[in-house]
């Protein structure tokens, strides 16, 4: 367990260690107004024993979460910040970053296994994130019309549920969901369609190719003129969106069956349908599916993009850009937030339905796809 | 011609349905404007060359388009405001910057992820995530935030078409600067090469067919990102400036055209990306 850090991590570990020991001289003139963080710096000074004795990695987690607790707790209101506030801070990343070099070079040498601390990691950098932004947010003062700290964003988040619900409702459930069945469904039974004519297929392909490039996200506006104001035009806007790359995809998906599994088709007399059933179409899934995951993210911008042109007084885009107008920015962050987990959710859901239709696929036997 | 013939066969086909959807769509507005002005039995051909003239249809004929593209750009002066030319330029420039942001990003994130395991399993997960995240929705926001310390102009639209066109490039680069094989990369050790010259001699010419199949993909939605940030700043004008007024007053002409001349843009971007790419790869000698 205990092995010698490399170059990197002994960097890290110096410069951890080096900034709590200036830290604690620099919080001597104000020791008593913030114990926490004084104790903060006496440990983050203490790990540089580790070069007498090495240290386990999981005290350099430690370290990095008290320094962020501390950091955090002494995050007062309107103050202006101390020099040792910004070390401890730097320290404190320092630490985390420390942690999380060891652990990917400890599951690397398998002293630690895969499934279960491999998630320790992204985690540990995303809640650095969060710490970082509130920390910073609040305390260098940045205007909150600027960026609010996540602990405001919260607030109106948890404040806000009826709304947002209803935004929710209105954006994803309203107009994205039918959207992207159509579209899908449309861009299938085309690809098939398409796929029967080899005349079709090389007139359709490279339109086809050259659209899925093309700013379709435009369109907005005159789907708002055609089909009104409320979702409709929305889903229509998505239907356009995710028409094209389902079409390509499909088409280049239903070449993948190779010749001797057609031929192996053929010689059991099985029709154009049977064939395109039981091999075609399953072989085409891994690129379905690509399309499919595409479509999931776009669809959802498509909404609420289109939202821009036009809306009833509600909904995701809608709330957005009024939002903006009323300077009102952790009520659109909230909004924000929303769409990133409905858009995430929408994506794995997808993943995971992919997993279960398309396990034969190297890509998902792999395990990381 | 085998190639061209079924192309054309297919654009011909929209173009003749555009035509006749056009008839249908004008036709309520125009019946109405014809009872108005007490025309009564109006041959059909005479009707459908009404709904193919209307000065806000619901849907413009091609040739209405074009001669609205033509008259906002090689008609006007380049300077004038109503120029789709201007319009154009101040898309086209934003999308250029985003574009060299995002790629650089791109590639320098990708740089850190093969060589570093920790920014790996770090920083991997959250890329794909941020993807997650409309930014497309962000983009107001992060404009009007910029906007109110004093970022304006090209600087934040840039930054929103770089956030799109990073990610294609990080995922084709990370592929592609691990394509070289083991026995490649064997090779280079027993040529006593050092990382940087393994990076250089091996993985980074190894890397360049992603890396274009990815700056394709990123030149693209560079041009969504900018026309989308120029949504929410109405006086810095641009493509999507064009697109948002044409709404608001209901010039559906004027909405088209700027959708064909941002639909020519990326066109025109995409093929000077695939030119680069075969010229790089002649001079590099790698097989067609």
């Amino acid at each position: 367990m205990s092995r010698t850090l490399s170059s990197l991590q002994l960097y890290l570990a110096l410069i951890a260690g080096g900034a709590g020991m200036i830290g604690f001289i620099a919080c001597l003139p104000t020791l008593d107004s913030s114990p926490i963080m004084a104790s903060y710096f006496v440990l983050a000074g203490l790990s540089l024993l580790r070069l007498a004795m090495p240290f386990s990695l999981w005290l350099d987690g430690l370290l990095a979460a008290f320094g962020a607790a501390a950091l955090l707790m002494s995050l007062t209101p309107d103050a202006t910040l101390p020099l040792h506030f910004w070390l401890a801070l730097f320290a404190a990343w320092a630490f985390a970053w420390l942690f999380v070099e060891r652990l990917s070079s400890a599951i690397r040498a398998g002293d630690l296994p895969e499934t279960g601390t491999g998630l320790v990691i992204p985690v540990v950098f995303g809640l650095a994130l969060l710490v970082m932004w509130e920390v910073v947010t609040r305390g260098a003062n940045v205007p909150p019309v600027l960026l609010p700290p996540p602990s405001a964003i919260w607030a109106r988040l948890t404040s806000e549920v009826p709304t947002l619900w209803a935004d929710f409702v209105q954006t994803f459930i309203k107009s994205v969901l039918p959207g992207y069945a159509i579209g899908c469904l449309a861009g299938l039974i085309v690809a098939i369609a398409v796929d029967r004519s080899p005349f079709l297929k090389a007139g359709v392909m490279p339109i086809g190719n050259f659209m899925s490039a093309l700013p379709i996200i435009g369109i907005a506006p005159i789907m708002v003129m055609w089909f009104g104001f409320d979702w409709q035009s929305k889903a229509a806007v998505v239907v356009a969106m995710t028409f094209f790359p389902m079409l390509v995809n499909t088409v280049a998906g239903l070449n993948a069956a190779s010749t001797i599994e057609r031929d192996l088709m053929h010689t059991y007399a099985a029709s154009y349908w049977q064939t395109l059933m039981k091999l075609r179409l399953p072989a085409a899934g891994p690129f379905i599916f690509n399309a499919l995951k595409i479509n999931s993210t776009l669809a959802l911008i498509g909404a609420i993009v289109a939202e821009f042109f036009g809306t009833p007084v509600v909904g995701m885009g809608f709330r957005i850009s009024t939002g903006v107008g009323r300077l009102a920015i952790d009520l659109v962050w909230a909004e924000i937030a929303v769409a990133a987990v409905a858009g995430s959710a929408f994506y794995a859901g997808v993943a995971l339905i992919e997993r279960g239709v398309t396990f034969w696929h190297p890509s998902v036997r792999g395990g990381r796809a | 011609m085998t190639r061209i013939l079924p192309v054309l066969t297919i654009l011909l086909a929209i173009i003749a349905i555009w035509y006749a959807a056009a008839i249908v769509m004008n036709a309520p507005w125009q019946e109405r404007l014809n009872a108005r002005a007490d025309l009564v039995d109006v041959p059909f051909t005479e009707f459908a060359q009404q709904t193919w003239a209307q000065d806000k249809p619901v849907l413009p004929a091609p040739h209405q388009v074009i001669s609205e593209i033509w008259n906002a750009t090689v008609a006007l002066d380049i300077n004038s405001k109503r120029s789709l030319a201007y319009h154009g330029w101040i898309t086209l420039s934003a999308t250029l910057l985003g574009f060299a942001f995002g790629t650089t990003l791109g590639v320098l994130l990708a740089v850190a992820i093969i060589h570093n395991d920790a920014s790996d399993r770090s920083l991997m997960p959250w890329i794909v995530a941020s993807q997650t995240i409309p930014i497309l929705a962000v983009a107001p926001m992060v404009v009007v935030g910029l906007g109110s310390v004093g970022m304006t102009g090209l600087v934040p639209k840039a930054l929103i078409s770089m956030y799109l066109s990073f990610f294609p490039v990080v995922v084709g680069m990370v592929k592609g600067l691990r394509s070289p094989e083991g026995i490649q990369l064997d090779l280079m050790r027993t040529y006593d090469a050092n990382p940087w010259q393994v990076f250089w001699k091996l993985r980074w010419p190894a890397a360049m067919p992603f890396l274009f199949a990815s700056m394709k993909v990123g030149i693209a939605i560079s041009l969504i990102g900018a026309v989308v940030a120029e949504l929410s700043n109405a006086s810095g004008g641009g493509l999507g400036v064009r697109l948002l007024t044409g709404s608001y007053n209901g010039q559906t002409v004027q909405i088209w055209a700027a959708l064909f001349i941002a639909a020519g843009l990326a066109a025109v971007l995409v093929a000077i990306v695939g030119s680069a790419e075969k010229w790089v790869n002649a001079r590099m000698g790698a097989r067609a």
